[in-house]
C-alpha cells in the first residue's frame, strides 16, 4: 500500500481568513427558565372553569386517565428498552402528554394528524391500542405497522394518523398534503401537523406553511416547543424565540399555548380547529412544553440543569390536572389510585400481549415494498 | 515506524484536529458537534480546543448549512460538514448534487469546492427504514464527487486527512457500529492517498471485495473458511470513487473468482459497478460468475429478525464464497 507522508495542501490559502460570525460562547449550562405556575389553588380562572363546564366530569377524568396511560406506558417502555425487548431509537413523550391529549379530545375523529418520531403519546391519545403500540416496539407482527416501523413509525389509517416520522421536518409537507386533500374533495377535515421546535429550521417547514397560506389549506401547524432539539437549547438556533411569531411571515395567525395544561391545550386546539374548519386558513400554534427525559432513551440529558428540570417537573401536566379535578370535587385520591391501577394493568397486559405475539415471518421481508 | 492503538472514533478526531491545527481555513460544523461534543462523540473536545469560531453548532438545516459550505469552499475555506448520519444528507441532496459536484465543471474550472461531508452511513441497531440508508452508490453515481468508505482506524485517519486536503467535494462515509473498533495507526503524521485499495489479507482462492463494516463481516467468516480449506484474498477498495480497479484486477487475475460484499441494496449497488469493470477488464480470467452479497430489496424493517434477514452476514458471505468455488 502506498502511503504519502503529509505534504502541504495543494490549494493556496487566502491571505486573510475572515472570521465566521457565531454567537459569543455561552455559558454551557442552559439558562433556567421557570415554567408557568400551576393554576391558582383557590380560584380557577374563568377560562378553565368554562372549559371544565364544557367537558364535564366524565370527559375531564377520561382525559386525565389518557395522560396517565401514556405516562405509565412510556415508563414501562423504558424498562422494556433496558431489558432489550425494544431496540433502535426510542423517544419518550413524558412531560408533553397534555398536548396530544388536549388535541385528541379537540379534534374530530376524521381530522388528520401527523407527527415526528416522538409519537407514542399521539398514537395512544388517538385511540390506538396499547397492545398494537407495544407490540410494534417489540418488533412483533401484531404491532400497528407489523413490526416494520418500530417506536418512531407508528401509523393508523383507521385513526387518520399519518404516522410518526424520523427525518426532522419531513412530516410537515406530508401533513400539508392531507390538508390539501380535504380542500380538494371539499370535506370539512382539518390536518394537524405536529413537529418539534428544532424542525422549524428546516426548509420543509417554511415551504409548507407558505403553500398552506397561499392555497388556503385547512392545516394547523403545531410546534411542540420543548426547548431542546437533542442537546441544543432553542435559543441557540432560532432568530426569534417567540416561535409562533413566525406566522407573520406567512400572513397567518400565530399564537402560543401552555403545552403542560391539558385543558388549555384542549381549548386552544378546539377553537383553532373549528376556526380552521370554517375558514380553511392555516395557523401556527406554539405549545410551550418540556420533556422530562432525555432526547431518546439513551440520552442522559446532561445539557440542562437540575433546577430547570425540577421546575418543569413541578408543573407536571398530570399532577396539575389531578389537582384541578380534585379542587372541583370531581376526583379524590382513591379515584386517582384506582385509575392509576387500571392503566398500569392495561400496560402490563400490552407487554404480555407483545411477549406472546409472533415475530413477522420472513415472507414479510419484501412484502409492502410495492403496493 | 512506531504505532499506537486507537479507535476509529479517535482516529477521526485526530485527523480533524491535526488538519484544523495545520490549516486555519479548515473548520467543522454540523448538528451537535460543539457543545454536545458530537452525537457520536467524534468531535469531543474540539470546541474547547478551537472555540466556537471553528467548531460550529448548526440548527437542523441540512440544506442550508451544506449549501453554505459549498459557497464558503468556493471562496477559499475548507469546511468539514458533519451529517449526524448520512440519512440526513438526503435533505441536502440538491446542494450536494446540483452545486457541490458540478461547480468546478460548469464554471469551466474557475471555482472548486474543497469540502468534506462526513458522518455515519448504513444501518445501526434496529433504527428502521428512515435511518439505515447506505448512500455509497447514490453518491458514487455523481461525477465530481469523491466517495470514501474506510474500514480500519488507520484508513479512517489517513483518508480523512487526504479528504480535507483534497480540492474536490468528498463524501466520507463512516459507520456508527465501527466507531469503537480499535486499530493500529502510525504514531507519526501520515496520510493515505484517495483512490488506492488495500489488500487486507492475501490469499489465493477467491477475491472478496468489501468495504466499511462489511470488512469486519468477512473477517468473522475467515476461521470457517480456512476450516473448509478456502484461502480468500480480502480486498478493501477504501475509496469507492475513484475506484482502484488496477488493484482489483491484479487480485482477480490471481484468484480467478470474485465475491463482492456491500451493505447496500443489490440493484445499482456499488458491486454492480465493480462487477461490470471486472467483466470488462478480465473476463477471461474468471472461473465463475461474480457473486454479490447485498441487502435484500426492501427498506430496512425494524423487527430484529427482519433486519438480520435484510443485511449481509458472515453466513451469507460464506455461502457466496462456497458458490464461486463450487463447494455447495
Ligand atoms: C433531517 C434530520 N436531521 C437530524 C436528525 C437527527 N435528530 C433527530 S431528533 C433531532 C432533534 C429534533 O428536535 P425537535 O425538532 O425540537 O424535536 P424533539 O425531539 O425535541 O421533540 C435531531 C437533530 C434527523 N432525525 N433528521
Ligand atoms: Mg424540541
Amino acid at each position: 500500500m502506498a502511503e504519502n507522508s503529509s505534504k502541504a495542501p495543494k490549494t493556496s490559502k487566502p491571505k486573510t481568513v475572515k472570521p465566521v460570525q457565531t454567537k459569543p460562547k455561552r455559558n454551557r449550562q442552559s439558562k433556567t427558565t421557570i415554567p408557568a405556575k400551576t393554576t391558582k389553588t383557590s380560584q380557577l380562572s374563568k377560562q378553565l372553569q368554562q372549559t371544565l363546564d364544557e367537558l364535564g366530569k366524565e370527559v375531564s377524568i377520561e382525559m386525565m386517565r389518557m395522560m396517565l396511560l401514556i405516562r405509565r406506558f412510556e415508563e414501562r417502555t423504558t424498562e422494556m428498552y433496558q431489558q432489550r425487548k425494544i431496540g433502535g431509537f426510542c423517544h419518550l413523550y413524558i412531560g408533553e402528554e397534555a398536548i396530544a391529549v388536549g388535541t385528541a379530545w379537540a379534534k374530530k375523529p376524521d381530522d388528520y394528524l401527523v407527527t415526528s418520531y416522538r409519537d407514542h403519546g399521539f398514537a395512544l391519545a388517538l385511540g390506538m391500542s396499547p397492545n398494537e403500540c407495544m407490540a410494534e416496539m417489540f418488533g412483533k407482527v401484531t404491532g400497528c405497522a407489523r413490526g416494520k416501523g418500530g417506536s418512531m413509525h407508528f401509523f393508523s389509517k383507521e385513526k387518520n394518523f399519518l404516522g410518526g416520522h424520523g427525518i426532522v421536518g419531513g412530516q410537515i409537507p406530508v401533513g400539508t398534503g392531507a390538508g390539501f386533500r380535504a380542500k380538494y374533495l371539499g370535506t370539512d377535515q382539518v390536518s394537524l401537523v405536529f413537529f418539534g421546535e428544532g424542525a422549524i429550521s428546516q426548509g420543509s417547514f417554511h415551504e409548507s406553511v407558505n403553500l398552506a397560506s397561499i392555497w388556503n389549506l385547512p392545516c394547523l401547524y403545531i410546534i411542540e416547543n420543548n426547548r431542546y432539539g437533542m442537546g441544543t437549547d432553542v435559543s441557540r438556533v432560532v432568530s426569534i424565540e417567540e416561535l409562533h411569531k413566525r406566522a407573520t411571515a406567512f400572513s397567518i395567525e400565530g399564537l402560543a399555548m401552555d403545552g403542560m395544561d391539558v385543558f388549555e391545550c384542549y381549548r386552544v386546539m378546539k377553537d383553532q380547529i373549528e376556526k380552521c374548519r370554517k375558514t380553511s386558513r392555516p395557523a401556527l400554534i406554539e405549545a410551550k412544553t418540556y420533556r422530562f427525559r432525555g432526547h431518546s432513551v439513551s440520552d442522559p440529558g446532561k445539557y440542562r440543569s437540575k433546577i430547570e428540570l425540577q421546575a418543569y417537573k413541578d408543573a407536571d401536566p398530570i399532577n396539575r390536572t389531578r389537582k384541578t379535578l380534585t379542587e372541583v370535587g370531581w376526583l379524590n385520591d382513591e379515584d386517582f389510585k384506582k385509575i392509576d391501577k387500571e392503566v398500569k394493568a392495561i400496560v402490563i397486559q400490552s407487554i404480555k400481549f407483545s411477549d406472546e405475539s409472533p415475530e413477522p415471518s420472513l415472507e414479510e421481508l419484501t412484502q409492502h415494498v410495492y403496493s | 515506524m512506531s504505532t499506537k492503538t486507537i479507535t476509529i472514533r479517535e482516529a477521526l478526531r485526530e485527523a480533524i484536529f491535526e488538519e484544523m491545527e495545520r490549516d486555519p481555513t479548515v473548520f467543522l460544523f454540523g448538528e451537535e458537534v460543539g457543545e454536545y461534543n458530537g452525537a457520536y462523540k467524534i468531535s469531543e473536545g474540539l470546541l474547547d480546543q478551537f472555540g466556537p469560531r471553528r467548531v460550529i453548532d448548526t440548527p437542523i438545516s441540512e440544506s442550508g448549512f451544506t449549501g453554505l459550505a459549498v459557497g464558503a469552499a468556493m471562496v477559499g475555506l475548507r469546511p468539514i460538514v458533519e451529517f449526524m448520519s448520512f440519512n440526513f444528507s438526503l435533505v441536502a441532496m440538491d446542494q450536494i448534487v446540483s452545486n457541490a459536484s458540478k461547480m468546478h465543471y460548469m464554471s469551466g474550472g474557475m471555482f472548486n469546492v474543497p469540502m468534506v461531508m462526513r458522518g455515519c452511513n448504513g444501518s445501526a441497531a434496529q433504527v428502521s427504514s428512515q435511518h439505515s440508508h447506505c448512500m455509497e452508490s447514490i453518491f458514487s453515481y455523481i461525477p465530481g464527487l469523491h466517495v470514501i468508505s474506510p474500514s480500519s482506524a488507520k484508513d479512517h485517519k489517513g483518508l480523512l486527512k487526504s479528504a480535507i486536503r483534497d480540492d474536490n467535494p468528498v463524501i466520507f462515509l463512516e459507520n456508527e457500529l465501527l466507531y469503537s473498533l480499535p486499530g493500529e495507526v502510525p504514531s507519526d503524521e501520515f496520510t493515505i492517498p484517495i483512490g488506492v485499495a488495500e489488500i487486507k489479507k492475501e490469499g489465493t482462492d477467491v477475491t472478496v471485495i468489501a468495504h466499511s463494516r462489511m470488512v469486519e463481516f468477512v473477517k468473522v467468516a475467515l476461521p470457517a473458511l480456512s476450516e473448509m480449506g478456502i484461502d480468500i484474498e480480502l480486498l478493501d477498495p477504501r475509496t469507492l470513487k475513484p475506484l482502484d480497479i488496477e488493484t482489483i484486477v491484479r487480485s482477480v487475475k490471481k484468484t480467478n473468482r470474485v465475491v463482492i460484499v456491500e451493505e447496500g441494496w443489490r440493484f445499482c449497488g456499488i458491486g454492480s459497478e465493480i462487477a461490470d469493470q471486472i467483466y470488462s477488464a478480465c473476463f477471461d480470467y474468471l472461473d465463475s460468475p461474480v457473486v454479490r452479497v447485498t441487502s435484500t430489496e426492501n427498506p430496512m424493517p425494524y423487527a430484529k429478525n427482519l433486519e438480520v434477514a435484510t443485511l449481509p452476514s458472515p453466513e451469507k458471505i460464506i455461502e457466496a464464497i462456497k458458490s464461486v468455488t463450487y463447494r455447495n
